[in-house]
Parts: structure tokens; C-alpha cells; sequence
């Protein structure tokens, strides 16, 4: 089934004519006319809609925490800071389907009370940027947005701001400073954004995804909604697959089909190049644990592993792993793991800010002996380390970078020791191995 | 009759204290002192908005509270988290924070050098205790650290970037006191470095509290490096009158010379408030340009305490001992055989090594230094 990308073959339905001509905006019409801002929080409390950006939270549970003190702005932002590896589902809807984001945002502004609405970019984004803005001009023109939308007095603009390519600005109180003008740094919590937020105004961040799967949501009604999916897993989810699959993309899934399918079906993945085995998979962008074929296929109970929430996790991370954002990156039986695990752990290193000492000094120090074992330098002891440095950052850092660090390298050990055992054993035969990566310049040794 | 304030009751490592609603963990545990309180090397109560960064201070809440006794699922830094009635916390009870604490002291101690012999911080470092209390002899990392070079902020400031634990104090007092900012943090992760963007020099009449803050020996005192060793020197409570700030400082001398001023702290190793209430920070006037002891009404020796390095050799509230050889030798004075002053070539007393310029060398005290 599809709710977000229905339409998305739809020649010109990026622009405004169209779009309308499709259907589009209804869901403001109901919303503003015939709906009270607690109502629509209310139908999405129904819906059982879950946060897409990776955590998952209830998006109406979020929505009901949101402080309504008197006489002070609120505030609503759109995290566009899809920066995570492996994960390019909101880049897909925003540059195909705009005003499917612009209607969400309209009707979750109006049930948030925000007449001040911000969509926080990646700076990468700068193309998307245009359609965005050209999106708002239209809707704009049309009178979807600025002062007495549809003669209902509810006055609403939206800005777009590009973030400066940080991952960490993905983070909401990273973003809420970022926006701010202020280094991305995160803050720390409490108080949360709800409470204070963007100009220490009442603030709630939602993903793109989550602010376009409102426009279903109220079109076709939170229960009727809740019943797509299984479980805590309702409604629809947009999947970005890639790797070593056929057909690599963006998918939007109702979460009832097995992992299997979605890997082999013709339907979406389409199965592995050249019919080699599937090895591991990175089910929900590149923080999340990596699972061994074995693992990804079926659950520690033996039964099989469905795309969603639940599933995925199965109860814990020794034999689960988690939906996250979505990204979903294949590695076939050629991929060295060492190899990938190295690549994420030098992405994290990059990313983090800097504030709290573990994660600061943690991941480089991963990257370091992860280096030293994929380029066959490494001992024995290096994987008891770079585990005992994993557990060292997880849970004790200011926000969630430092576990996100931590996870794959944990993962990779837990499942793949034998693999950073055969590079340290083979020295020379580790060596040898062209993976087409430019020798490494040691650049943390810094003179200023 | 106005109502008395509502306290709340947290037990940390088995003690009971009463502290007001907002009140955070780690000062709670202050309240109760001793090893109880959590080490902070990035908290500083007399700034805002400053902790949660160094998470040196993790502790474990094993009750949340009476109405939800739940513990919380992650250590929680003690210098930002607020008590709640019935809390219950473990700080050196809890094996999971003494392992924490540990790793977070292995990661700091990554890119600062144990540099104790010639940090001008030694004695006064909180960085070189807590790696004595949660440190290990030995370390596992085997790579290159980071180095930088000196840098001059000014003619009496110097940052060794080398040592820095990024814990952003300094950069919270340059925004919070001083008018203009003209330092921050560069760049990310751990490349991230305290700079003045182009070397600028910090120019700020309250600038020289930035020293004062500094938990490690990052950022140094150009007017008194290398010229003593704190725990030779001796802290005297002082004031004057100073129309820039309250003026009451502690000076470090020896004999009559004053080596250096600093700020007066607290048992916490933090600015400590002045008599009007207000913390004490203080001029770059009284801190730097004030080193005569004319310059200052002396209140008295400052109260160390007994364990730290610094009052060895500061007896406060001793009697000297009665002179026993001039009774014996029926009220002569001993005769002087030899005055070290004679011999010495190194000690000459009408050198006043608190007001040369720079470290003192052979050069000094052979005439031959040149200004």
C-alpha cells in the first residue's frame, strides 16, 4: 500500500497545479474547517504514527507535551538534516513531492499552534532547497499559507533554513541551536524542546517524513490509518534501500512484509547482483547494529523477520536490531565488514561535536585501531579494546552520537569477531586486498 | 506567616540530606561533602549554563523518586540533573560509576600529557587528582596525540592547547563576564581546539578569570609561570581598594614577595563569593599588575585544606617553639658560621624573583640577563 509516494509517478506533481489537481491540500480544508488543534492531535494519538527519523516515538504523544503557557509563541520544526549513511528516503519525497510536506507542515502547525514553522536542510540539499522554497511561493500564492489561511484566522509561514552539512544538526537541540544561529552543539536535556525549545519557545521537532504521513492521517482518519501495519508498527514506511541489491531505492512498505521479501521480492530489492549470498545488512541507517544474514532472515525464536519496529529489535541487541530511519544497506558475501565498520567509525569520529569527552575521544580512538586492523597492523588485544571503548561511550554521552558510534562497532565484534581475528592473523593477505581506498593521511596530528 | 519551602529528601551513597526543589545532584552531594560529591571538571557553579560536558560527574540513580521509584536506565551527569523526593543515587557505591569515571579519566587523559613536573598547574589541578584516584598506571593508546604550539592570547595569557580537556569554562566566562568575545572553540570532535580564530590576543579587563577556571593547566599565567611551585608558595587572604572589582583576592607569596594573584576559591576549587554576596572574580589590574605587597592589606593567612599538597609547609594557628639556645647559652645568640647567601650563587636575596621578567635562569643571577 502506498500513502506518501501514491501519486509520485504522477507527472508535474511537484508543482502546485497538479498536486491540487491530485487531491492535494484536502487535508488542510478538513483540518482547518471542521477540526480543533486538540482534535487533530487527537487523530494522530489514533493513528499509532511513530516518529520516522529513527527513535520512534509516538508523534501525537510528543505533539500532547508541547507547553501552552500564555501569551508565548510556539514553535514547529521540519528536520530535513537527513544526514545518516545509508539514508535518503525525506530527500526523495521533498524533491519529487514538496507539497506533501508543506500540507503536513500546515496541518501540524495548526495543531500545534505555530504561526512560525521552520523546514532545518542539509546544507547538501541546496537543490532541494529551490523546490522547497518555489513549493511555499505557491502555496503562498494559492492561500495555503500567510495571514487567515482559508479564512479560519489562522496565520502560518514557513521558512526554509540550510544547515551547514553537520550530522549532528540532525540531533533536535543540535538543530534547535543550529537554527538559532548558534554552533551545532546539543544541549543538554531537560528541559526538552517542548518545554523550550527554539528561542527557548515551546518547540516540537518532527522528521519529514512524520510531518507528510499527517496529510494521510487526517485525509483518511487516525483509526483507519491505525490499521495499516501491524502492531505498534501502523501505517506506512518509507525504506531507502541500498547496497549490493538490484534494484536499489526508495521504497514505501506497510510493515507486514517480511525482510526476505523485501530483499528478494521483484516487487522492491529484487534480490543480489550476479545471485550472490546476502552476508549482513544494516536494516536502519548506519547507527544501528549490523546483523548477520542468519540473524536478519529469521528472529532468535526461529521465526521470521518481519520489516518493522518490533521485529527488527527483537527484544534486545545481541540478536535484534532496529528500524531506525530506515536506511536499509545490503552487504553481499565479498563485503569485509572490518572494512565497513572502519568506514562508519571514521564518519562518526568526523561528526562529533566535540562537547562530551567520550564520544570526542572515543571514536577517534576506534577509528585509530580499527584502521590498524583493516590495513593489517592490529593485535589481538586491539578487538577486546575497541570493544571495551564501545561500551565505555554507550549511555554516557550528552546525546545519542555517542551510541550511535558505538552500536555498529559492538555489533561487528559480536558478530563478526572471526572477521577482525583473520585480518590480524593474515597480516600480509589483509594487505594485499584492493578496496580502492586512498591511503590514509593521519590529519589528527595538528600544529596550529 | 509565609510558608516554609517544601524540601526534598535524596539519599546519595547511603546519606540522607534536605536540599531545595532544583536542586542539582552534585550540589546536593557537596551539601554532604567528602568523597560523596561527584568530581566536576567542566561544571562551575558561578556560570551558567556550564556542566554536562566533561561526564566526569556521571552518577547512578537507582530510585527515581517516592512517587516513581524507577531508576533511570542511564548513568546521568550529576551537575545537571535535579533531585526529585526520595531519589536515591549512588556515586562511589555504584561499580558501574567507578568503571565510568574510569573510562572517561582513560579518554581525557588521551590528548592531555601528565606533564605534573612542569605544568604550572601542578598542586592545583583537578585533572592530576581525579587520574590518581581513578587513573591507571599504564595506558592502551598507542597512537600519536595531538600537538599544538604555544600561543600567546595577550602579554599575560598563554594557552597550551596541548593540555585542554575542551571542558568550555573559559569560553563561558569570556561570554558571561567580559563584554566581548573574542575566543570560542574551532572546529569538531577531536580536532575541536580553544582559539582565538587568527591568533588575537584576549583583551578584556576581566579576561585573566579564564586562569582562574581552567581545571588543567591549559590556560596559564604568563606573570607568574615557572617562577615557584604553588605548594611552596603561601596563600594569604588580601584586598585593596579597586574601582574595577570587589578587589579581594588571595596572593600567593613567598616571604614578602608576591608571586601571584588569583581569585579566592572555595573548597570546590571555585570562585568564591565576596562579602557582598557577588562571586569574586577579579581585574586583570589586580591580577597581574598588582605584585607588591604595599599594594595590598593583608587579612591574613587563607584557610587550606589539610589534604591538599598546597598546605605543606602552611601551618596556620601553630606556635613557633620557644628559642631554647639563647637560655642555654645564657641569653647569647648563636654565632653564624655561614651565611648561604655568601656562597650561593643561585640565592641572592636582593634578587625578587616575583617581579623579573619570565622565568628565573643562571642568567638572572649572574647580571648577565638581558631585558
Amino acid at each position: 500500500m502506498k500513502l506518501l509516494l501514491e501519486k509520485d509517478h504522477v507527472e508535474g506533481i511537484r508543482y502546485y497545479d497538479t498536486y491540487r489537481r491530485e487531491g492535494g491540500y484536502r487535508s488542510v480544508e478538513k483540518a482547518l474547517k471542521t477540526m480543533s488543534p486538540e482534535a487533530i492531535v487527537e487523530e494522530v494519538k489514533k493513528s499509532g504514527l511513530r516518529g520516522r527519523g529513527g527513535a520512534g516515538f509516538p508523534t501525537g504523544m510528543k505533539w500532547s507535551f508541547i507547553a501552552k503557557p500564555e501569551g508565548v509563541p510556539r514553535h514547529l520544526v521540519c528536520n530535513a538534516d537527513e544526514s545518516e549513511p545509508g539514508t535518503f528516503k525525506d530527500r526523495y519525497l521533498m524533491e519529487f513531492i514538496p507539497h506533501l510536506l508543506i500540507e503536513g507542515l500546515i496541518v501540524s502547525s495548526f495543531a500545534l499552534g505555530s504561526n512560525a514553522t521552520y523546514i532545518y536542510i542539509r546544507g547538501e540539499y541546496a537543490w532541494i532547497v529551490d523546490i522547497l522554497e518555489q513549493a511555499i511561493t505557491e502555496a503562498k500564492n494559492n492561500g495555503w499559507l500567510g495571514k487567515n489561511i482559508l479564512g479560519t484566522g489562522f496565520d502560518c509561514e514557513i521558512y526554509v533554513q540550510r544547515g551547514a552539512g553537520a550530522y549532528i544538526c540532525g540531533e533536535e537541540t543540535a538543530l534547535i541551536e543550529s537554527l538559532e544561529g548558534k554552533r551545532g552543539n546539543p544541549r543538554i536535556k531537560p528541559p526538552f524542546p517542548a518545554i523550550k525549545g527554539v528561542w527557548d519557545r515551546p518547540t516540537v521537532v518532527n522528521n519529514v517524513e512524520t510531518l507528510a504521513a499527517v496529510v494521510p492521517i487526517i485525509n483518511m482518519g487516525g483509526e483507519e490509518y491505525a490499521k495499516i501495519g501491524v502492531g505498534k508498527s501502523t501505517g506506512t514506511k518509507l525504506i531507502s534501500a541500498c547496497g549490493n541489491l538490484n534494484k536499489p531505492g526508495v521504497y514505501e512498505i506497510d510493515m507486514t512484509i517480511s525482510v526476505e521479501e523485501f530483499i528478494y521480492s521483484d516487487k522492491y530489492c529484487g534480490g543480489i547482483p550476479n545471485g550472490k549470498k546476502l552476508k549482513a545488512c544494516i536494516p536502519g541507517g548506519s547507527s544501528v547494529p549490523i546483523l548477520p544474514a542468519n540473524l536478519l532472515l529469521k528472529t532468535a525464536k526461529g521465526e521470521q523477520r518481519m520489516m518493522n519496529y518490533e521485529s527488527l529489535s527483537d527484544g534486545g541487541f545481541a540478536t535484534g536490531s532496529m528500524m531506525g530511519s530506515g536506511g536499509f544497506i545490503v552487504l553481499d558475501e565479498d563485503q569485509c565488514v572490518v572494512r565497513h565498520t572502519l568506514t562508519l567509525a571514521r564518519f562518526y569520529r568526523h561528526e562529533s561535536c566535540g562537547q562530551c569527552s567520550p564520544c570526542r575521544e572515543g571514536t577517534g580512538w576506534m577509528e585509530k585501531i580499527l584502521h590498524n586492523i583493516e590495513y593489517g597492523k592490529g593485535k589481538m588485544t586491539d578487538v577486546d579494546l575497541l570493544w571495551d571503548i564501545q561500551r565505555k561511550i554507550e549511555g554516557n554521552t550528552i546525546c545519542p552520537l555517542g551510541d550511535a558510534a558505538a552500536w555498529p562497532v559492538a555489533a561487528a565484534i559480536r558478530h563478526f569477531r572471526d572477521e577482525f581475528e583473520w585480518h590480524i592473523l593474515n597480516p600480509e593477505e589483509s594487505q594485499k586486498r584492493n578496496y580502492g581506498i586512498a591511503h590514509y593521511a593521519d590529519e589528527r596530528a595538528v600544529a596550529v | 506567616m509565609a510558608d516554609q519551602q517544601q524540601l526534598f529528601k535524596v539519599t546519595i551513597d547511603n546519606i540522607t540530606v534536605e536540599v531545595p526543589p532544583g536542586t542539582t545532584i552534585l550540589n546536593a552531594a557537596r551539601k554532604i561533602g567528602g568523597d560523596v560529591a561527584p568530581p566536576a571538571m567542566c561544571y562551575y557553579s558561578k556560570l551558567q549554563g556550564s556542566g554536562g560536558k566533561c561526564r566526569t560527574c556521571l552518577v547512578e540513580v537507582s530510585k527515581g523518586s517516592d512517587k516513581d521509584p524507577r531508576p533511570m536506565p542511564k548513568l546521568v551527569a550529576s551537575c545537571r540533573t535535579t533531585v526529585m523526593d526520595g531519589m536515591e543515587v549512588k556515586n562511589i557505591t555504584s561499580p558501574k560509576v567507578i568503571d565510568a569515571r574510569a573510562g572517561v579519566v582513560e579518554f581525557l587523559l588521551i590528548n592531555h600529557p601528565l606533564d605534573c613536573p612542569i605544568c604550572d598547574q601542578a598542586g592545583e589541578c583537578h585533572l592530576q587528582d581525579l587520574s590518581y584516584e581513578h587513573g591507571k598506571a599504564g595506558t592502551r593508546y598507542e597512537f600519536q596525540r595531538r600537538t599544538f604550539h604555544k600561543v600567546d592570547l595577550g602579554d599575560k595569557i598563554q594557552l597550551h592547547m596541548t593540555r585542554c580537556i575542551l571542558c568550555y569554562r573559559c569560553v563561558f566566562v569570556a561570554d558571561q563576564l567580559t563584554n566581548k568575545r573574542e575566543h570560542g572553540i574551532l572546529d569538531r570532535g577531536d580536532h575541536a581546539q580553544i582559539a582565538t580564530y587568527i591568533e588575537k590576543n584576549l583583551h578584556n579587563e576581566f579576561i585573566g578569570n579564564v586562569i582562574d577556571v581552567c581545571p588543567v593547566g591549559a590556560l596559564t599565567d604568563k606573570t607568574f609561570r615557572f617562577k615557584n611551585r604553588v605548594w611552596f608558595t603561601k596563600p594569604v587572604d588580601a584586598h585593596r581598594d579597586c574601582p574595577k572589582c570587589s578587589g579581594e583576592v588571595q596572593l600567593w607569596m613567598r616571604g614578602d614577595e608576591v608571586f601571584r594573584v588569583t581569585a579566592r576559591k572555595d573548597e570546590w576549587g571555585e570562585v568564591k563569593d565576596t562579602t557582598s554576596g557577588k562571586p569574586g572574580w577579579i581585574c586583570n589590574d589586580c591580577r597581574f599588575d598588582k605584585k607588591h605587597i604595599n599594594d595590598w592589606v593583608i587579612e591574613g593567612p587563607s584557610a587550606i585544606s589539610r589534604h591538599s599538597v598546597i598546605s605543606q609547609g602552611h601551618y596556620v594557628g601553630i606556635e613557633k617553639p620557644k628559642e631554647v639556645l639563647i637560655d642555654v647559652m645564657g641569653g647569647r645568640k648563636p654565632r653564624l658560621f655561614l651565611d648561604i647567601h655568601d656562597v650561593s650563587e643561585v640565592n641572592k636575596p636582593n634578587i625578587e624573583l616575583s617581579l623579573i621578567d619570565g622565568p628565573a635562569t643562571s642568567d638572572t643571577f649572574n647580571g648577565t640577563k638581558k631585558d
